[in-house]
């Protein structure tokens, strides 16, 4: 691990072994595909999303529904309401905010077996800009009756994630990433609904989604060395959230950090809050996307740019250790 | 159909304008190439008629990006950003070396058009809004007694979108005449071919039906941009004219090629081969 250098540009994020979330999903993919139950769909962006790696093996149940992310979830819906196990894939951007009422009505009302997994969330879209990347998709998903979020800290995580909505039933989104993030766990480790002890320590709780559990741990490491003890939680659950896990934290630490590749708003932060304020009061502080849209830029520079780093979690680590002592 | 025979002036203007189509296009490839991302083929594809439009057709001040009167343009598929972008540096918005900053940190020239740019009227990225915004500018027109003319371009694979054919349906309701849209057919979406993925068919015919004037001509002559535009003035309603384009046109290893739909040339001998395609008229 590397201690002291808290910015992912340039010699953090290429000193890190890094994966791909999207290949380990058309992979994973690949492998349901034994079951002729399971459906894809994509709308035009299955080269991006690497549902092609599907298609390639099952083009009998593959259906490119063009640029119509709409109409891919009103079909979706219907494939499932017909037996099928349906995944419905795009940039996380058109998926939820596109096709919001079609997910909401059609998805979700009617309680269909539809799992929408979305690539290319948050700012690590990189060069795109703000109109493809999404900081408020998690927050629609989350509001959403019978819909189950999902967000994982790596490709092993996402491979194991996509293999639990395919046994279960119902609606569920999956947020990844475009970029090849990194890697955070050596085996299986996923349990649905439950948050993961990553670092036991005793004076903050980091609790960490996606892209920056691993920030959390590197933060964590550096602040070792400082004295300062973190626990970090890696809350891949977005929704049903683990709130006996967050209570424990909140109870043996006393003061917690969230930090997540998504708004302040309706995000992780937002949920975490909600738990502790009604569970056990203790100080929040939340790492995330403060109320802006994004901007183009390489996906790594983008992330220091917003505090979105170790070295963002360090600092809300230190903030929260003087507001509270 | 009418034949449109132009002037001698018109003829020298349409030499100098295929000129500058080709300075668009070579900055295309400078703007993709350096930003080491960015959409060359339906840039290249929609090159000749942005050019056009901005250096024949519309009303429009460099000096006074924001002017009440001058002609809108909305570039609904606006990923094509960099053929917008070069456009408008060529016409004097903003400093050609700027496009140099396109889709860096701090740059306001974002990968998908936004109207914070001088001279970019509407902001755009996801697909099948942009034909609406127009709509909406064109309604303003009419409310505000103003005769300025609102021109906007679609892509075909956009055209996939639900909202396209919303836009259609009210374009023509309210018979807005000063209502002159592009459709870049240039065949290709971002998987792959239009017609394998969600087919479309005779568009032509669809807007027809739709109640639009519908024309096609070839979206690499300015001959027939030229021609059309004058044809658009005589004719009631929303316009719609079906451009017959080549995604990637001027640069042999893009045209046609679906991979080149959002990746810049790959290396420096592709780069350098791309600019020298485009001055000698590949
Ligand atoms: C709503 C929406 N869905 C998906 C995308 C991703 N996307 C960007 S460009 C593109 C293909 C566009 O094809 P077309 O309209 O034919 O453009 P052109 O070939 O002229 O570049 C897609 C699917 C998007 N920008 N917006």
């Amino acid at each position: 691990m590397v201690t002291g250098n808290l910015t992912w540009l340039p010699n953090l994020i290429n000193s890190v072994e890094r994966k791909s979330q999207r290949e380990a999903y058309g992979n994973a993919l690949e492998k349901l595909g034994v079951d002729r139950n399971v459906v894809v769909l994509d709308a035009d962006l299955s080269t991006s999303t690497h549902t092609t790696i599907f298609q390639k093996k099952y083009p009998d149940r593959f259906f490119n529904m063009g640029i119509s992310e709409n109409n891919m979830m009103a079909v979706a819906s219907g494939l499932a309401n017909s037996g099928k196990n349906v995944f419905a894939s795009s940039f996380a951007v058109f998926a939820t905010g596109r096709s919001y009422d079609f997910v909401r009505q059609s998805v979700c009302y009617a309680d269909s077996n539809v799992k929408i997994v979305a690539t290319h969330a948050g700012l690590t879209v990189g060069e795109d800009g703000a109109t493809h990347q999404i900081i408020e998709d998690m927050g629609l998903m989350t509001g959403l009756p019978n819909m189950k979020v999902l967000c994982p800290a790596d490709a092993m995580e996402t491979e194991e994630i996509i293999g639990y909505i395919y046994e279960n039933r119902g609606p569920f989104y999956v947020r990844l990433s475009r970029e090849k993030i990194p890697v955070v766990h050596k085996e299986k480790s996923f349990t649905f609904g439950k948050s993961e002890l990553l670092r036991d320590g005793s004076d903050v709780t980091v609790i960490a989604t996606g892209i920056l559990v691993s920030a959390a741990l590197i933060a964590s490491d550096y602040l070792k060395s400082k004295g300062i003890s973190v626990k970090v939680l890696n809350m891949a659950t977005i929704k049903p959230i683990d709130r006996e896990g967050i209570l424990k934290a909140a109870r043996e630490t006393g003061r917690i950090v969230t930090a997540e590749e998504h708004s302040i708003y309706n995000g992780l932060g937002s949920r975490v809050s909600e738990v502790v304020a009604e569970g056990y009061p203790v100080t929040v502080y939340r790492l995330g996307v403060n109320d802006v849209f994004g901007e183009s830029g390489k996906a790594w520079e983008l992330m220091d740019a917003y505090g979105l780093n170790p070295l963002g979690i360090v600092k809300k680590v230190e903030e929260i250790m003087v507001a509270r002592s | 159909m009418k034949q449109y025979i132009g002037t001698v002036q018109e003829a020298l203007d349409i030499v100098h304008i295929k000129e500058k189509a080709k300075e668009v296009r070579k900055l295309i490839i400078r703007m993709t190439y350096e930003a080491k991302s960015g959409h060359p083929g339906g840039s290249l594809s929609a090159a000749d008629i942005l050019t056009y439009l901005y250096f024949r057709e519309m009303n429009v001040d460099p000096r006074n990006p924001d002017w009440a009167d001058r002609d809108r343009f909305v570039l609904s598929k606006g990923h094509a950003s960099p053929g917008l972008y070069a456009v408008l540096a060529l016409k004097g918005f903003f400093p050609i070396d700027h496009l140099m900053t396109f889709r860096k940190l701090g740059s306001d020239l974002q990968g998908h058009v936004t109207r914070h740019v001088p001279g970019v009227d509407m902001t755009a990225g996801s697909l099948g809004q942009g034909l609406g915004n127009a709509i909406g500018m064109a309604l303003a027109a009419r409310l505000d007694g103003k005769s300025y003319r609102v021109f906007a371009m679609i892509g075909d694979g956009e055209s996939n979108e639900g909202s396209i054919w919303e836009a259609a349906l009210s374009a023509n309701h309210w018979k807005l005449s000063n209502l002159i849209v592009f459709l870049d057919r240039n065949m290709i979406q971002l998987d792959g071919f239009t017609e394998s993925i969600l087919a479309l068919g005779d568009l032509e015919e669809k807007f027809r039906y739709f109640g639009w004037a519908t024309r096609t001509i070839d979206g690499h002559s300015m001959e027939e941009i030229a021609e059309v535009l004058d044809w658009a003035k005589y004719q009631n309603g929303p316009k719609m004219i079906i451009a017959k384009t080549v995604k990637g046109k001027g640069v042999s290893f893009m045209e046609n090629n679906p991979d080149y739909h959002g990746k810049p040339p790959p290396d420096e001998k592709k780069f350098e081969q791309a600019l020298k395609e485009i001055e000698e008229g590949f």
